[in-house]
């Protein structure tokens, strides 16, 4: 299945889940400058990978596909589990590219200007769409790597 | 209070922004991507360099990557709870929310403190 938008899935996101997404993203935001205020900058900064509206995101994943499957008739069983477990995968290769995004921000922002934090985010997304793309085209690669080189071989 | 109420609507803004990206991108997988996107990160940065200057926001996203290294140990661990056990989304997610504590703390007391 390649990448595909689907603005359906906006007609059934209920207001409350836009809602409890902006409290506890601002909630967590403004929890990570408490803490970098008191404790210093060392510590606040672990927040800002804290995976805050993950779980209530996740929820709403597993909701929304058990609702899915019970109109279509079809009993949902675990489902909503294997959404959710699939989302986190995605989340992994979100993650390696998060550690680069900080590293890069750590690296460069003493000595550029503001905008490379903006640059690193572009750089989270380039990594994260491409992490992805190998794993599921992985198969693939490896297949015509080694045909490649079977025929270089002959 | 001033500064709080800023924080909250500009976290709030962008935490919404890229779940909403994420909501309307199929396969699953792929939209999954966004539940690790720097999105606390970008608001809370631009603050903080608006605020406290660029050297500081360093400092903080030094440690972010201890936090982002928690975040990949999080949902890989999310992952096999789902998959292995017979545990909700809601209690995996949540338990896993410990062990980012543990694993960010740890990463950063050993290497970055």
């Amino acid at each position: 299945m390649g990448i595909k938008f689907h603005l359906d899935a906006l007609k059934t996101t209920k207001w409350w889940e836009h809602l409890i997404r902006f409290v506890f993203g601002g909630a967590i935001t403004v929890i990570a400058g408490i803490i970098a205020k008191k404790y210093g900058p060392g510590v606040g900064g672990l927040f800002l990978a804290f995976p805050a509206i993950f779980p209530a995101s996740a929820t709403m994943l597993e909701r929304h596909e058990q609702e899915e499957k019970e109109e279509k008739g079809v009993a949902p069983g675990r489902r909503g589990c294997d959404a959710a477990a699939l989302d986190a995968r995605g989340a992994t290769m979100g993650s390696i590219a998060l550690i680069l995004f900080a590293a890069l921000v750590w690296r460069l922002l003493p000595n550029h200007s503001a905008w490379i934090v903006v640059e690193a985010g572009v750089l989270w997304l380039a990594v994260s769409v491409a992490l992805w793309l190998l794993r599921k085209y992985r198969h693939r690669l490896v297949g015509s790597f080694w045909h490649d080189s079977s025929s270089n071989i002959s | 209070m001033g500064d709080i109420v800023i924080r909250f609507v500009v976290g709030g803004v962008f935490v919404s922004a890229f779940a909403l990206i994420g909501s309307v991108l199929k396969p699953k997988s792929f939209a999954g991507l966004f539940g690790a996107a720097p999105s606390v990160a970008l608001a809370s940065l631009a603050l903080t360099i608006s605020k406290d200057g660029n050297a500081y926001a360093a400092a903080e996203a030094r440690s972010m990557i201890a936090g982002a290294a928690a975040l990949l140990v999080y949902c890989a661990l999310v992952i096999v709870l789902l998959k292995r056990t017979r545990c909700h989304t809601l209690a995996a997610t949540l338990f896993a929310v410990v062990v980012w504590f543990g694993v960010a703390f740890a990463i950063w007391g050993a290497l970055l403190k």
